[in-house]
């Protein structure tokens, strides 16, 4: 008997018994949909952090001053202002660093007209906006000569702007800050939240040194809070991370086996991080959802027996008139898979259309990928096998004489 | 009435050749301890080509055991069967499939078709498992059952046909691979006297027409009487062989 025959006599056995085979094959719908719709859940979560970490800025490293401590209290990193502009300058000459941002904050009170609006300022030099991978909104970013001369400039982030401005076009138009005139050149484009959920657009820009002088003060002026340094390539980190050590230590002049007055992290080392959690929970949805594949599994080889015990007599005749136990075997295996096949592949339809449906109404990335597809219908195809056998083989394995018998 | 190409049966040869066969089942009983009953003692028995021999015994002589032996769907315990000279206790399981599938025809008291399945294609059924493409099957298996006065059933499944009916599909299907061998186990035993008269005659014609070789087994004298040889079994053994004389069987009856 060629396999299409079998194929047949297969189909023909599923269609007999249909309110059965549905139900059988309803385990391998909802198991197939659940591990489809948790897997792109999962992989949505994944790409939503990368997309965060690109906005971030790639290859970055950030430097923060060292910890002080007094009478064995340690005040934490940033407790003494170590790193100056300077510092940022000669590492940026580094051959592996591409460019630095050196940063000073405080916070700051905003009027223009009759509105005011607190929140985050920023002193730091043009390279930021690269760095930070930051995009123009409308205007410019402030220039180096801005910078040089210590000029009232102002870049505002897009909340800050929408705050301030409305609908209004914020740049010519001039803003108070702690009562100072400044001129509006850019407004930055939305970021959204940060990894940390920080809103990273609720901010403003002004050139370090106008900043330090007229803002937010300098108890030690040069000094500044942290530094960004970004790598010219990602290969580079490694090398740059103990460059960036060394120089820093050369210019403090720490002595040999004395603590670095600074701390260096890696950035992406944190992002990778990140993505290491989606990663693990998007396989940790998936596993929850194989469970239920499981049982939609173990539901099929629950019906195969009551069907081989329920049909043996059938088997007796079929063995009589001339099938071979692999030809037995194979029409169960193929009842089985088919119920597997083609309830994973409305599995699939179900897992998609509810992925669809949870990204419409809980506003979330889903992300479907061919892969995924893939993996569900061969997890479907092999937990059909693997649980058709035992009764397909049971089936097979019957004495024609006794199949016969049987009542 | 069945024009199917003449089987290349010699008559006369030996089709069916046992020797000094034994059939036992062994069972646990309520201790564990292991009961061996013997069914079948030191059987020997020769069957023709083109023969017609009805089996009989009474429940428990061990004639229904001895049909499934020769139908390949039990195997011996010891002694030997040949079957178209081929040793049939030596052949694997799918080779035995093979056999039953090319050189027996089945014929069963229950008629044994597949449910839920059209008349036609349970007589295309064993046609499929010998190889033979559904289409063509079906072809062949509609025309055996023109044959047999059931073309217009063709497409009925067995619960809507008779018992006779039934059982004429069961004899298409047994005739459609062109076995030289028909194994029927009490065929009428589950038919009217008129019916069973049918299927008697239908058998008898095969055999003289075809010279399909057929084993019946039947407790009934009226059957036998078809038959040309009779074998009578008691408890395991043969204890009756002789060319069929009708009226020395109803003697015996009376």
């Amino acid at each position: 008997m060629n396999l299409f025959t079998i194929i047949g006599e297969a189909l023909r056995a599923l269609r007999q018994n249909r309110l059965r085979t549905g139900l059988t094959m309803l385990g391998m719908i909802i198991g197939v949909a659940a591990v489809v719709l948790m897997l792109s859940i999962g992989q949505g979560a994944q790409t939503k952090i990368n997309q965060t970490i690109a906005e971030m800025g790639s290859n970055l490293f950030i430097v923060v001053p060292g910890a002080t401590s007094s009478g064995g209290f340690s005040f934490g990193s940033g407790s003494i202002r170590t790193l100056t502009i300077h510092d940022a300058q000669a590492i940026a000459e580094l051959p592996t660093v591409g460019a630095t941002a050196p940063i000073i904050s405080g916070t700051a009170q905003l009027n223009y007209t009759a509105k005011n609006w607190s929140t985050i300022i920023t002193g730091t030099t043009p390279d930021y906006f690269s760095v930070g991978n930051w995009k123009i909104e409308s205007g410019t970013t402030f220039t180096e000569s801005d910078l040089r001369s210590a000029n009232r400039v102002v870049v505002l982030g897009s909340v800050t702007a929408q705050n301030l401005f409305g609908g209004e076009d914020p740049v010519g138009k001039t803003i108070r800050i702690t009562n100072r005139p400044f001129l509006v050149v850019g407004v930055l484009m939305a970021k959204g939240q940060s990894l940390t959920g920080r809103d990273q657009d609720d901010n403003i820009f002004i050139p370090i040194t106008t900043s330090e002088r007229q803002i937010t003060g300098n108890q030690f002026p040069g000094s500044i809070r942290l530094m960004l340094v970004q790598c010219k390539s990602a290969d580079d980190m490694d090398i740059a991370e103990i460059e960036i050590t060394q120089l820093l230590r050369q210019r403090h002049r720490i002595a040999k086996g004395k603590e670095n007055d600074f701390t260096v992290r890696n950035l992406t080392a944190l992002a990778d991080v990140a993505t290491g959690a989606a990663k693990v929970m998007s396989m940790v949805l998936g596993a929850i959802a194989s469970v239920s594949l499981l049982v939609g599994g173990i539901g099929i080889m629950n019906i195969m027996l009551v069907s081989v015990t329920e049909r043996t007599r059938e088997i007796g005749i079929r063995m009589a008139i001339g099938a071979n136990q692999r030809t037995i075997l194979t029409q169960f295996l193929l009842e089985a898979m088919m119920i597997c096949i083609m309830g994973g592949l409305i599995g699939l339809l179900l897992g998609i259309s509810g992925a669809w449906v949870v990204s419409q109404v809980a506003d979330m990335l889903i992300v479907i990928t061919l892969g995924m597809i893939g993996l569900a219908f061969l997890f479907a195809s092999a937990v059909g096998i693997f649980f058709g056998f035992y009764p397909a083989k049971k089936a097979a394995s019957l004495k024609p004489v006794d199949a016969l018998r049987y009542e | 009435m069945l024009p199917l190409p003449m089987q290349t049966n010699h008559v006369g040869y030996p089709l069916i050749r046992i020797e000094n066969l034994c059939k036992s089942y062994s069972l646990q009983d309520v201790n564990g301890r292991t009961i061996t009953n013997q069914v079948l003692f030191n059987i020997d028995l020769t069957i023709n080509q083109g023969e017609f021999v009805a089996i009989m015994g009474h429940s428990g002589s061990g004639k229904s055991t001895l049909m499934n032996i020769l139908g390949c769907l039990d195997t011996p315990t010891s002694g030997s069967y040949w079957l178209s000279e081929k040793n049939v206790a030596t052949l694997t399981n799918d080779e035995l499939a093979r056999i039953r599938n090319q050189k027996i025809g089945f014929v069963f008291q229950g008629f044994n078709l597949l449910k839920r399945v059209t008349a036609l294609d349970n007589v295309a059924t064993p046609l499929l498992y010998a190889g033979v493409g559904r289409s063509q099957s079906r072809k062949q298996a509609a025309e055996i059952l023109r044959r047999t006065g059931l073309e217009n059933f063709a497409m009925h499944q067995p619960n809507q046909l008779s018992g006779g009916q039934q059982q004429r599909v069961a004899i298409s299907r047994a005739l459609i691979n062109q076995p030289p061998l028909i194994l029927a186990d009490e065929p009428t035993g589950n038919l009217d006297t008129q019916t069973s008269r049918e299927i008697m005659l239908l058998f008898q014609q095969l055999n003289q027409d075809q010279g399909i070789t057929i084993v019946l087994v039947t407790h009934e004298d009226d059957i036998a009487a078809y038959a040309k040889r009779l074998i009578r079994l008691k408890d395991g053994h043969i204890i009756y062989d002789k060319n069929n004389n009708t009226e020395t069987i109803l003697d015996k009856v009376s």
